[in-house]
């Protein structure tokens, strides 16, 4: 079954009286429970692409469906409810929301949803991460490795159909990043979660069963393994 | 829908880590609002004593008036008590140190006041003065003046009298009248005596009654009215009183809190330009937010509770100080106040600063709040996209139209009409507009022409004014406008004083002596000139009433409706006329032209001044007639003339040519020239000595009363500028601390590029010397614009510019944004860089 379905898909900005496309007639499908990276060099269009997947931003022409719906034909607060219910996100720098302490932090996916149980189940998701102990402790207060723990359990809290990693260990050291990348994947397979990686990576790249390489906003290559 | 519960609980939770922040934003409209609640709960007070102490203020039931003896009322017989007074203005002099002024005599009949007391030193000098004898009370502000003792005498008249108590209060007097005209009370006994009294003196009568209690005495007089009016007698009751100075008291304290107002919309631009700030430093959260999937709404709402908090903190503060701040403006305002004001809260007016405080600043705020409903998700992954601009929001455009309604329906609802209300908008726009334009000129040309030869630490703390998130302008409007506000006060009051002093140093007159009987004129005249001090005018005036205007009558006048009726005043008044076929230096016709008795048949054209004639709906051509010691005099107005009032001359409403009046009674003016203060002094005594009615100013008693009236004024209006100072204090110090995180950051950077701690330390200082420099220049600027302005269309003086004063405070507020700095600073320069980028700092 599809999760998500990508259709002639282009965005162009205008830059002064120039037009500069960043993405160009982009066709792909991604089925459930699918691991798939994208890869490509700096400025190919990689994360303007993720963005136009999980419904951040919209395409200037193409179609984008995620999960049975089509996000060019929502505004941006429908779009922002099918992000609380089907999706997940992982940034390289964490995004944890500041002035929230680590378990505030998971339990606003859960809060959204009015679940009632937002906050045993942000702390049964920071004890899988290892930081049940650090509940309280704010963002500022927690090192890198630990701060995008904390970001893979709020990613995992909404139990997302489908999760978006944008270069989830780019801004962590080699071993951190080992730990951070097993601990995506363990979850993910124990979920069923569809994981989309945006990475230039390779190594990191080639531990998902499909890579679609990109360069000057195309697609060069849809491998699988 | 959004879930309200949950909007609370991210707004509670965000709040405990801005708590100080957030504290910061509202200090801002703290002082504004206390002043506001402040003035309000004492008008509120005001009012309520002015009921309460309505019979002290009139010291009567009923005070009848007239520039010609009363005679029998008919309402004598009725009353419990009566009284007389005869007032006018005149010369006295104290032989102790044969010093002389003008002053207002009182002849006082009977034991007026009725309600309330004059207040003596000694206190019994009230009892003293009425168990008869030829015994004065002489007003303190005279006594000091002239270091009077109880006990000396004093001259009146002819008449000499021995000054029993030294006057410290007399009902409904306020300190600034006592200032303006000091009254020398007198018994009424020994009144024909002084000699004072003649032909062209502006003798008042006055007749005060007192009814039994519980008498209505509005209804009592109802069936006088009419022939009072007739008669030109004025009548005055408690509750007319207590309106009139319920109306002007109303109107001062509505003055003030426009006032107070513009210390709060300072507050207002310190309030949206912190919010400004946080705004920017929240869109990467607000981007997650959007990411988690929250409607952009909800973010709004998010933020928007927070302020609401604040700002009901922000006013609660501000209300609290302002209720405790009212109990020293009795005090500010004693000079200006007739009765006794009591202090207390006012719950009317703590609600109303509240409610002010609240509005405020979510309206304020919102405007850069707004800014959060359009962040893109997208941020998350490029933070670049985050700042939006906003400049075709339409819901931006609606608040900017929200806070100029708010403008105006706040000052309409002080001033109480439209147009006022329109032109204090407008002011309000242009001042700000002028600040911000005066900022950006001054910043363009800072690095338009600035060589970039300069050293590093000046370049660095000029490139600091325009680092993202800077709050250069907003610092240069609420410093610039506080600036303004005090710098045109202090420029004006000097610019006055400047130009009464000045006109010494011309050829111009600087004596004036009036009410010269003609038997008088030739002694006077050679007194003068034997002095060898040349007559610069000699002015024949004669008095006269205004029977009809264009065949209208008063009592046809009276019946007209309001649109087309002239002013009853004009019917009322005396005027006083000279006549001359020739203007003087103080002089232009505007419109018409002055025409000589029998240039156009045997018609009589007078000539108007032209702010009267327009004032009072008259054109070139209209027919007047004037009553001349009971004769009628047909005239049409012939000319109109522009006059400057400002100069020691005898200045005319009416202007009549030769050749009509010279027969009629008439009394004399002299101008002079003294050449020193010694010369004035003994030419005063002399001529007071000789002749008691003649009256004379001269110009250095009106410097002195002038110095004496403009320090009053200028304190109150200093004490409400410093509303607008400390908003614009608390704006700077507030935006220093905000963008504190920042500085660091900068700091931490050259630091770590091995800049020493001194150059860091330079580098800050010189940008808080701009940013001063800046923002007083701006104000000093605005203000010289102001006086300019004022100066050429209120006062009628020529500009001149006020460096010194301009430097002090330049360097006043300069200095004082340094220091501040200084402070704010200090921990950051001497910490090790590490300390700060561990976050422990």
């Amino acid at each position: 079954m599809s999760i998500l379905s990508i259709q002639n898909l282009s965005k162009t900005y205008q830059s002064g009286s120039r037009k500069l496309t960043v993405l160009e007639n982009v066709n792909f499908e991604i089925q459930a429970g699918e691991t798939i990276s994208i890869v490509g060099p700096s400025g190919s269009g990689k994360t303007t692409l993720l963005g136009l997947c999980a419904g951040l931003d919209s395409g200037s022409t193409g179609s984008v469906v995620l999960n049975g719906q089509a996000l060019e034909k929502l505004n941006e607060d429908q779009r922002a409810a099918v992000r609380n219910k089907d999706v997940g996100f992982i940034f390289q720098n964490f995004q944890l929301l500041p002035t929230l302490t680590a378990l505030e932090n998971v339990m606003v996916p859960l809060e959204l949803k009015k679940r009632k149980d937002a906050k045993e189940k942000a702390l049964e998701l920071l004890e899988k991460v290892g930081l049940k102990d650090r509940a309280t402790h704010y963002p500022t207060q927690l090192s890198g490795g630990e701060q995008q723990r904390v970001s893979i359990a709020r990613a995992f809290a909404n139990e997302p159909k489908i999760l978006f990693a944008d270069e989830p260990t780019g801004n962590l050291d080699t071993e951190t990043g080992e730990m951070i990348e097993k601990l995506i994947f363990d979850l993910n397979t124990e979920k069923g979660t569809t994981l989309v990686l945006v990475t230039h990576d390779l190594e990191l790249a080639a531990k998902t069963r499909r890579i679609i390489h990109i360069k000057g906003g195309k697609i060069q290559e849809d491998a699988h393994a | 829908m959004p879930d309200f519960n949950w909007i609370l609980k991210m707004a509670m939770r965000d709040f405990r880590k801005n708590l100080s922040r957030l504290l910061l934003f509202v200090s801002s409209i703290v002082v504004g609002i206390a002043a506001l609640v402040a003035i309000s709960s004492f008008g509120e007070n005001l009012v309520k004593d002015i009921d309460n102490q309505a019979k002290e203020l009139l010291g009567a039931d009923l005070v009848l008036e007239n520039n010609k003896p009363l005679g029998d009322q008919a309402l004598d017989s009725v009353a419990i008590q009566l009284a007389s007074e005869v007032n006018f203005a005149s010369m006295v002099a104290f032989p102790k140190t044969d010093a002389s002024r003008l002053t207002q005599v009182r002849a006082l009949e009977g034991d007026f006041p009725f309600y309330g007391k004059l207040e003596t030193i000694p206190s019994e000098g009230d009892a003293d003065f009425r168990s008869g004898g030829k015994k004065a009370l002489v007003e303190k502000t005279l006594m000091a003046q002239f270091d009077a003792q109880v006990g000396d005498s004093i001259k009146v008249g002819s008449v000499m009298f021995r000054i029993v108590g030294e006057l410290q209060k007399v009902p409904g007097q306020t300190g600034i009248t006592a200032t303006v005209a000091p009254a020398v009370y007198i018994p009424m006994a020994y009144l024909e005596e002084t000699g004072l009294v003649q032909y062209g003196s502006r003798v008042e009568y006055n007749r005060y009654l007192q009814f039994a209690s519980g008498t209505n005495v509005e209804e009592l007089i109802k069936p006088f009215e009419d022939q009072w009016e007739m008669d030109r007698v004025d009548a005055d009751t408690v509750e007319d009183r207590k309106r009139s100075t319920g109306r002007s008291f109303g109107n001062l304290s509505n003055f003030l809190s426009l006032v107070a107002f513009i210390a709060l919309l300072l507050g207002c631009v310190g309030v949206a330009s912190a919010v400004n700030v946080f705004v920017k430093e929240k869109l990467a959260s607000v981007a997650v937010l959007r990411c988690l999937g929250v409607a952009s709404l909800d973010v709004l709402l998010i933020y928007l509770v927070e302020i609401v908090v604040m700002g009901l903190f922000g006013a609660l503060i501000g209300s609290i100080l302002g209720t405790l701040l009212q109990f020293i403006l009795p005090a500010v305002f004693a000079d200006f106040l007739p009765v006794e004001v009591t202090v207390g809260i006012s719950w009317v007016s703590v609600g109303f600063g509240m409610i002010t405080g609240l509005f405020v600043s979510v309206l304020f705020a919102l405007l850069p709040l707004l800014k959060v409903r359009n962040v893109s998700p997208m941020a998350t992954l490029r933070p670049e996209t985050a700042d939006s601009t906003l400049l075709k929001d339409p819901a931006r455009w609606a608040v900017m139209v929200g806070i100029l309604l708010f403008i105006f329906g706040f000052s309409y609802f002080l001033l109480k009409q439209v147009t006022w209300a329109l032109g204090f908008t407008g002011f309000v726009l242009v001042a700000f507009g002028a600040l911000w334009g005066v900022g950006k000129l001054i910043m363009w040309a800072v690095r338009k022409f600035l060589p970039i030869s300069l050293s590093y630490p000046w370049r660095q703390a000029l490139a600091n004014l325009y680092r993202p998130n800077n709050q250069t302008i907003s610092l240069i409007a609420t410093i610039g406008l506080g600036t303004a506000m005090i710098s045109t006060l202090f420029f004006l009051q000097n610019q006055l004083l400047e130009e009464a002093k000045f006109a010494d140093k011309e050829d111009q007159p600087n004596m004036l002596m009036f009410d010269i009987q003609t038997p008088q004129l030739a002694d006077v005249k050679s007194k003068v000139v034997d002095r060898k001090m040349r007559i610069i005018q000699e002015v024949p005036i004669v008095t006269m009433q205004l029977n009809e205007i264009n065949g209208i009558d008063k009592k046809e006048n009276e019946e007209l409706p309001d649109e087309e009726n002239y002013s009853r005043w004009l019917y009322n008044r005396e005027f006083r006329v000279t006549y001359r076929d020739t203007l003087i230096k103080s002089e232009t016709l505007t419109s018409g032209e002055l025409i000589p008795l029998g240039a156009r048949g045997d018609s009589i054209f007078v000539s108007l001044e032209k702010g009267f004639g327009e004032g009072n709906k008259m054109k070139l051509g209209d027919e007047l007639i004037f009553n001349v010691q009971g004769r009628p005099i047909k005239t049409y107005i012939g000319s109109f003339r522009d006059v400057k009032f400002n100069q020691v001359s005898t200045n005319f409403l009416v202007l009549f040519p030769e050749g009509v009046l010279e027969q009629a009674p008439k009394f004399h003016v002299i101008i002079t020239k003294t050449q020193n203060d010694r010369q004035a002094a003994d030419v005063q005594s002399e001529i007071v000595r000789e002749f008691p009615n003649i009256s004379i100013i001269n110009l250095g008693t009106i410097v002195e009363t002038l110095e004496d009236i403009l320090g009053k004024i200028s304190f109150v209006i200093q004490f409400m500028a410093f509303f607008s100072i400390a908003t614009g204090i608390l704006v700077l110090i507030s935006s220093l601390i905000i963008s504190k995180y920042q500085r660091m950051r900068e700091s931490i950077l050259l630091r770590t590029l091995g800049a020493s701690s001194g150059i860091v330390r330079v580098i800050n200082t010189l940008e808080y010397f701009f940013l001063g420099s800046l923002a007083s220049l701006s104000g000093i600027l605005l203000s010289f614009m102001a006086t300019f302005l004022l100066g050429e269309f209120v006062f009628e003086m020529n500009f001149s510019l006020v460096w010194k004063e301009g430097l002090i405070i330049y360097l006043a507020i300069t200095g004082l944004t340094i220091v501040l700095g200084w402070l704010n600073g200090r921990r950051i320069i001497n910490q090790p860089p590490m300390e700060i980028l561990r976050g422990n700092g």
